[in-house]
């Protein structure tokens, strides 16, 4: 730790008057260190948040704006809420947002159901004591999610092609199978972020807590049941946050695959396509600034509900274990 | 250690604003400036950059059409700059807007361009001279609905048809048909050799379905220009029974397509004619320059058949790609210079060799040395040509009938929409916001 500066207290920051000024010097120098304003707070907040606020918070703020206004006569005007009554109402529109909710959700629910329960199978075998070879499983299961999405599109892609690969059935080409196989490539990409995340957690188990649940008689099965899941929970409640707030995000994957169109018939459509076309217009269809405002607004009060319904239905409820 | 971080902080975030501000350095600049080099000490030299997303083409403007422009104007350079074609007009949409675009645009036909200059992206250019190398039918995909103003060059269109696999059609015994009781046979012969697929088409990517599939066999249906014009003029409507009967020939297309065709992509079909494992390929003309380096066998191409009865042809000879000068380019002057380059004979001859499969729409004749070209080429002599016809107008409102018609198509082929059910779709989505229609 380096020792805070004494000397020049900045100009005017925090600091009353007197303090400040020449007479400053004669102050009570016990009063001193509590008036001082902490300018390493500053030096500590400022860039992150400059830089959280320039790129996030600017652009979320301009863009809620944005989705308030529409352009009549070629001018931007103020309209308040139609252009959300128009995206609910509308029967084209209302029909490709629910359905691209629709399809979202199920992206996420596959995830959630398929990949953190592998993400923690995993964690749990690689923390299992007598496990040979545990950096290379760990580095192996971990490399997809290092790889780029175009490259996975493209490599899955291949495989399941009944041209080029092994599959017969056109897996990406059904309406009935396409959203599921997209869901199940990305959950092969990022599983090892939950086997990770749940993996940090039961190596920081102390060998205790097990030791002791051994000698009363527990088996493998009861110690990881009464043991360790208790402790890993939390890590459960934070990863299925992460896991639906990337996956309401999502797009890229489905972008390379099936394109902006996300066929067929709109059958892999998710939110994050659907804000594409309306925002930036697809072939002929023109792109609306202002409606695609509105999607992304959409998704943004989505993610914050569903962010919400975990702090207050979840994370507050759940205990979490000092170790 | 932690205040040296702190400070530290604000630099890094400074550096990575300037970063994100900068401009990458295009490394083809430095090979391009190389390959002319007379003009290289030449301080008044002034560049223009073109935007278009024809990627493929990087190679042929940067070596065969540009240094023949930079022969005759030594103090103008220009740098073709492409972006991927499906993020081409987003980009540019968002290039015109912060001012960042280049002096050059190339221009997709109607709307999108037609927006852009009503916006004022794109100069006019109707008092350019060397225009009047261009007929009407060329200049309406970049003029205004009254085709008063025109504000791009039209520089290339492509024709539709099919592209044939000849060792394939020797080996067993076919020709090419004319008609489509002649063109099901074909098939049919193909499909019972059982080596190869008889058609090469998938619908994942959707387009092909609509492009090469509806709008390459339809015109012969709805008689071309006139059912076009009929569509907008709102005395034909798409669920009549000739548009019926379009979709219901695509739909009988199914059981030609390769195993799996439900998942297979454009490039996937690409690959699978070329390898020679499908016989026929409802193509673009497009297509040519790439198949002719990828294929190793002879290739034919036949028009789209004839319906059964029909002694007049019809074909899809798409206005696709124009040239025009951004409003707000610094250098008008020379942008100017260069688009009635464009215009010129040379400029035509230079772009049909360069690019066989793209063909000029000036009155200059011009010489097609590929043969496939040359084919393709031919059909405009005794077919009557026409555009796609979802591209003009009708695809303005919501839902916009090029995307409408590209879903259709693919779900037709896939079989989950009937022809009939398609046909009234189609309508459906006209009926919803084109007056003419209503």
């Amino acid at each position: 730790m380096t020792p805070l500066r004494t000397t020049e207290p900045p100009d005017g920051l925090g600091v009353d008057d007197t303090a400040a000024s020449g007479a400053g010097a004669a102050a009570p120098p016990a009063a001193r260190p509590r008036r001082r304003f902490p300018t390493h707070l500053i030096v500590f907040i400022v860039p992150a948040a400059a830089i959280y606020t320039i790129f996030m918070v600017y652009p979320l703020l301009d863009s809620l704006r944005l989705s308030m206004f529409a352009p009549r006569d070629g001018v931007q005007t103020f309209v308040g809420l139609d252009n959300f009554v128009h995206l609910l109402t509308d029967d084209l529109l209302s029909e490709a947002f629910w359905n691209a909710v629709w399809n979202n959700l199920v992206f996420f629910a596959v995830h959630f159901v398929v990949q953190n329960p592998i993400g923690l199978l995993l964690a749990a075998l690689l923390a299992t004591p007598t496990l040979r070879g545990r950096g290379t499983y760990r580095t192996l299961l971990f490399l997809p999610t290092t790889l780029s999405v175009v490259i996975v599109g493209f490599i899955w892609q291949l495989i399941i092609s009944p041209v080029w690969g092994f599959v017969d059935t056109p897996l990406l080409g059904q309406s009935s199978t396409a959203l599921v196989t997209l869901a199940l490539m990305s959950v092969w990409q990022y599983v090892g972020i939950p086997m990770i995340l749940f993996y940090a957690v039961l190596i920081s188990i102390p060998d205790e807590l097990t030791e002791a649940a051994t000698v009363d008689g527990a088996s493998a099965w009861t110690t990881f049941w009464r043991v360790k899941f208790p402790l890993i929970l939390p890590t459960v409640g934070i990863v299925s946050v992460v896991t639906y707030v990337a996956n309401m995000n999502a797009f890229d994957l489905i972008y390379t695959v099936k394109g902006a169109l996300a066929g067929p018939d709109f059958a892999s459509d998710i939110m994050g396509t659907l804000f594409f076309r309306t925002f930036f217009g697809f072939q002929l269809q023109q792109g609306s600034s202002t409606m695609g405002a509105t999607v992304a607004t959409m998704m943004f009060l989505l993610i914050l509900a569903g962010v919400l319904l975990y702090f207050y239905g979840w994370q507050r409820r759940v205990e979490s274990y000092q170790l | 250690m932690s205040n040296r971080l702190g400070r530290l902080a604000p630099a890094v975030g400074a550096v990575l604003v300037l970063a994100a501000c900068g401009e990458s350095v295009d490394p083809r600049q430095e090979t391009d400036a190389g390959a002319d080099a007379e003009t290289g000490g030449d301080g008044g030299q002034v560049t223009l950059v073109m935007e278009s997303w024809r990627n493929d083409d990087l190679a042929i403007w940067e070596d065969v059409i540009l240094p023949a422009f930079h022969d005759q104007h030594p103090d103008i350079r220009v740098t073709f700059q492409p972006t991927a074609p499906d993020e081409y007009d987003a980009a540019l949409d968002a290039k015109l807007s912060g001012g960042t675009a280049g002096d050059l645009i190339t221009c997709r036909p109607f709307d999108v361009s037609l927006r852009l200059y009503e916006d004022g992206h794109l100069a006019p250019l109707t008092d350019l001279p060397g225009m009047d190398a261009f007929g009407d039918v060329a200049r309406a995909a970049w003029s205004t609905d009254d085709g008063s103003e025109s504000f791009c060059v039209p520089m290339a269109s492509v024709i539709h048809g099919f592209l044939y696999n000849v060792e394939i059609f020797d080996e067993l015994g076919l020709t090419p048909p004319e008609t489509e009781e002649q063109f099901h046979q074909v098939l049919d012969t193909i499909a019972a050799d059982g080596t190869y697929a008889p058609l090469v088409m998938g619908t994942a990517d959707q387009w092909e379905a609509a492009t090469m599939g509806l709008q390459n066999i339809g015109p012969n249906y709805w008689n071309g220009e006139q059912g076009r014009q009929a569509l907008i003029a709102g005395t034909e409507r798409f669920d009549d029974e000739q548009y019926v009967a379009a979709f219901t020939e695509l739909a009988s297309w199914a059981e030609y397509l390769p195993d799996g065709y439900q998942s297979l992509t454009y490039p996937d079909s690409q690959n699978m004619f070329t390898l020679g494992r499908g016989a026929i390929f409802p193509a673009g003309s497009w297509e040519i320059a790439l198949f002719n380096q990828q294929a190793d066998f002879e290739m034919g191409a036949f028009a789209p058949p004839l319906p059964e009865g029909q002694d007049a042809c019809y074909i899809s000879d798409h206005t696709d790609i124009g040239i025009g000068m951004n409003a707000a380019t610094e250098h008008p002057e020379e942008a100017r210079t260069f688009l009635e380059w464009t215009t010129t004979a040379e400029f035509a001859d230079l772009y049909a060799n360069a690019l066989p499969g793209f063909f000029p729409m000036s009155d200059h004749d011009v010489e097609v040395d590929d043969p496939l070209a040359q084919e393709f080429l031919s059909w405009r002599d005794r077919c009557e040509s026409t555009i796609r016809n979802s591209y003009q107008i009708l695809s303005r409102g919501e839902p916009n009938l090029e995307n409408q018609l590209w879903d259709l198509s693919a779900q037709v082929l896939n079989g989950t929409v009937q022809p009939q059910e398609a046909a009234a779709q189609a309508q459906a989505g006209l009926d919803r916001w084109y007056e003419p229609q209503q």
